[in-house]
């Protein structure tokens, strides 16, 4: 299991767990970040930060404090 | 302090809740994702103007409005965007109480066609709290282009409710829209929605629950549909939003709390792990049934979804990226200068050859000369001044930035500043607000309610100021020209450059303090912060152009005669006003004079400043104005005049690029402070706002100031 922050663009991954609390996990989970969810990473910004991700079709982009608390495993 | 949630929140509420309606007026809630094309809905079925821009959370303003169909009348309000009901920002929290709340008698729900999975966990909520919602799902043009086929009669059937296809922007399906709300408001049309089924575990506790409460509302005389869902209840009550329970016990006037137990009755207690694994399973449940539906009913063709992914691939990249943004930058504020050039000459021959006939008449009239002084020196002159030589910029500035802004690029300039903004402890949307300053500072500071931070949205609302403004913009582009651009017709190239400069000089200053500030009065931790790009939509050209300049022209028409006319009365009493051996105006500039030459300015400039404080584009005219009082005879044929007005006042190198700087980084203007204090409500901070800002413009043109004097340039 990695942290989403670590997976390079080009990559397919899934969701295992959220390490975030509160609102902000509130709000992955809104965004569609639950158990089992498929992420590709997309690209990442001018000086690394933050990365784009699709998240059910939608372009989001998460800075890499936010991308850390995502666990997740290869497609 | 000012600013705590309470306060931005019960201020939020009390503009929501104001709606008195009558049996013939039905009040429609108009919800959806950020970014939707929901305000396009809004617009179309209420014909209001609420200006629609493509970047996440634009909608900072619950805008309300009315249509009538069918001789009903429907009360909309557009909700802010929001991704889920269960808040997880202050936007969602307003639009999840009014939902709840507000006692909507009909919920539309707005999805993007190319995003259905996504958009469908609000629509799935927003279900199981009322039975009567409208799917619509839009940008069905948008949709095609990439080849995305919607089953639409299909996602109808399986969810229980009607739904229409819509392009808000063309006016495809509005009236089938109007319509379908009519009937679903008038019982014509009964939608029964089929929510989710939740995994045996909790619906097993929902079955214990759900009776208990049903019996306690009809006791206290609430009949289900009509007031609170009783599964939605049991359901919060399972998983224990503490606020939302309050919410809801006030609101309603019931005491739920008596239910608490019935959470720890049935075995799900109010530990916070197993009330977040309840969360958790609640939202996978909804996500697996939008991935069903999505996989059934909608139709995709992945090579055509590659485009928007190409250019940002460019857009964002790490070596074009910010570079792209500054060329972008370039090229706008060349079109600008170069584009105001001709109407600048053919508006300013046309009315300074007007004004003197007005002054032959007047001369001819034997009307005494104070009464030509004041109307035609003083206000006409100023006028003329600000539509000949401030209007034809802003004109062609304003709609090239709404273009960017409606083709969805903002979203990415925020994506591309973001590492600095982070650096500077800002948060990442004030890249955003920061934008909207270009357009008008006031809309910048209003924007900032994007950012629930209560810290980083002072942060934000109180550096707004150092972006230019559009009202700014032509004394920059002015100045710039006069004193880069050898002659007439000659290339542009150095005044776009520099005024390019500047406007990265003011992004800098913003970084800046927005650090200074988070680290001495407003410390504290970056919030988090997610962003997302929506797709580009290519905005209709033409039509923003038209709308876009003809709203700029009217709106600094209006400015011009509420605030330049009476402006520049008074600049003409005050240098025409004599008190002992000199005007009024005479009198001021000799008292700024000193601090003035300290700095490398002079006396009238800071006179005008201090004169241009109700709008920024009368700064200019009113300096002009200053000067030609002092008595030198001037015609003015073109643009021309002006550099030979500040050259014959003593105007050096030094002198422009300080009024410039001093511009880009003074106190804001009247309606800016006002937003100020409306926003925070406090006058610390509006003060602190007008303070800051001159202190950085003294200390900037004060360093220049030196180092010139240090290289004997001055």
């Amino acid at each position: 299991m990695s942290k989403l922050n670590d997976i390079p663009a080009g990559n397919y991954v899934k969701v295992k767990d959220l390490l975030s609390d509160g609102m902000l996990r509130e709000r992955m989970l809104a965004l569609g970040l639950t158990k089992g969810a498929k992420i590709e990473v997309v690209q990442h910004g001018p000086s690394g930060d933050p990365t784009i991700y699709n998240i059910r079709g939608a372009m989001i982009a998460l800075r890499k404090e936010e991308a850390s608390l995502i666990l997740v495993t290869p497609c | 302090m000012g600013l705590t949630f309470q306060s931005t929140q019960s201020t939020a509420l009390k503009d929501l809740f104001k709606i008195e309606k009558t049996d013939d007026q039905y009040v429609i809630a108009l919800a959806g994702n950020p970014n939707t094309g929901k305000s396009t809905v809004f617009n179309v079925l209420t014909g209001l103007r609420q200006h629609t821009g493509n970047w996440p959370g634009k909608t900072v303003v619950n805008a309300r409005g009315q249509f009538k169909y069918n001789k009903k009348e429907f009360i909309l309000v557009d909700l802010p965007g929001t991704y889920s009901i269960f808040a997880s920002s202050v936007e969602e929290e307003v639009a999840r109480e009014f939902l709840c709340f507000g006692n909507p008698d009909a919920v539309i729900v707005v999805v993007d066609a190319t995003c259905l999975e996504r958009n469908l966990n609000l629509v799935y909520q927003i279900m199981e709290l009322t039975n009567n919602v409208i799917l619509c799902i839009n940008l069905i043009d948008e949709a095609r282009k990439k080849n995305i086929i919607i089953d639409s009669e299909g996602i109808s059937k399986e969810l229980g409710i009607p739904v229409v296809l819509c392009a808000a922007r063309s006016g495809l399906g509005i009236k089938e829209l109007k319509d379908t709300l009519y009937k679903v408001c008038e019982r014509k049309i009964i939608p029964s929605p089929k929510t989710v089924i939740y995994n045996d575990d909790i619906e097993e506790k929902l079955k214990e629950i759900q009776p208990l409460i049903e019996e306690y509302l009809t006791k206290e005389k609430y009949i289900n549909g009509n007031g609170i869902n009783s599964r939605w209840l049991a359901l919060r009550i399972l998983d224990g939003d503490s606020k939302l329970i309050k919410s809801i016990s006030s609101n309603f006037n019931i005491d739920i709390y008596r239910f608490k137990d019935m959470g720890e009755l049935s075995g799900l207690s109010s530990d916070d792990t197993k009330r977040s694994n309840l969360r958790d399973l609640i939202s996978e449940s909804i996500y697996k049934k939008a991935e069903m539906v999505k996989e059934k009913y909608v139709r995709e063709d992945k090579n055509k979804i590659k485009r928007d992914r190409k250019i940002d691939s460019y857009v964002t990249s790490k070596h074009f990226g910010i570079p792209l943004m500054l060329l972008l930058l370039g090229i706008i504020l060349w079109i600008t200068i170069k584009g105001a050039n001709y109407p600048s000459s053919v508006i300013a021959d046309f009315l300074f050859g007007i004004e003197d006939k007005l002054t032959l008449w007047f001369k001819s009239m034997n009307y005494p000369e104070w009464l030509h002084g004041l109307l035609i020196l003083g206000i006409y002159r100023t006028l003329a001044w600000v539509v000949s030589v401030m209007l034809p910029p802003m004109a062609i500035f304003f709609p090239l930035f709404t273009i960017l802004e409606d083709l969805g690029y903002l979203p990415r300039v925020a994506f591309n500043l973001d590492h600095l903004f982070k650096k500077a402890y800002a948060h990442g949307k004030q890249c955003l607000t920061m934008c909207m300053g270009f357009g008008c500072n006031a809309a910048g500071v209003t924007a900032c309610r994007i950012i629930d931070s209560p810290r980083e949205k002072l942060i934000a609302t109180l550096t707004n100021n150092f972006v230019p403004c559009n009202g700014r913009f032509p004394t920059l582009i002015a100045i710039s020209a006069v004193f880069l651009a050898a002659k007439e017709g000659s290339s542009l190239i150095l005044p776009t450059l520099s005024v390019t400069g500047l406007i990265i000089l003011g992004i800098l200053v913003t970084l800046l303090m927005s650090y200074v500030l988070s680290k001495t009065i407003l410390k504290g931790i970056p919030s988090t912060f997610t962003l997302e790009l929506p797709p580009y939509r290519m905005p209709q050209i033409g039509r923003v152009l038209y709308t876009s300049i003809i709203d700029r022209t009217i709106f600094v028409l209006w400015r011009a005669i509420i605030v330049a006319a009476p402006a520049g009365a008074i600049t003409w009493l005050l240098a025409n006003i004599h008190i002992g051996n000199s005007s009024i105006l005479n009198h001021l500039a000799t008292f700024f004079d000193p601090f003035a030459k300290f700095i490398g300015l002079d006396g009238f400039i800071i006179m005008a400043f201090i004169l241009g404080l109700p709008a920024n584009e009368i700064v200019l005219p009113i300096l002009l104005m200053s000067y030609l009082s002092t008595g030198s005879m001037i015609e003015f044929e073109s643009i021309e005049s002006l550099r030979k007005i500040l050259l014959d006042n003593g105007w050096t190198y030094l002198t422009a690029l300080n009024t410039m700087l001093f511009s880009l980084l003074h106190w804001p203007c009247g309606t800016t402070i006002l937003t100020i204090k409306k926003e925070t409500g406090s006058w610390k901070w509006t003060a602190l706002g007008i303070l800051i800002p001159t202190c950085v413009a003294i200390f900037t043109c004060f360093i220049t100031t030196t180092i010139f004097r240090i290289f004997g340039w001055a």
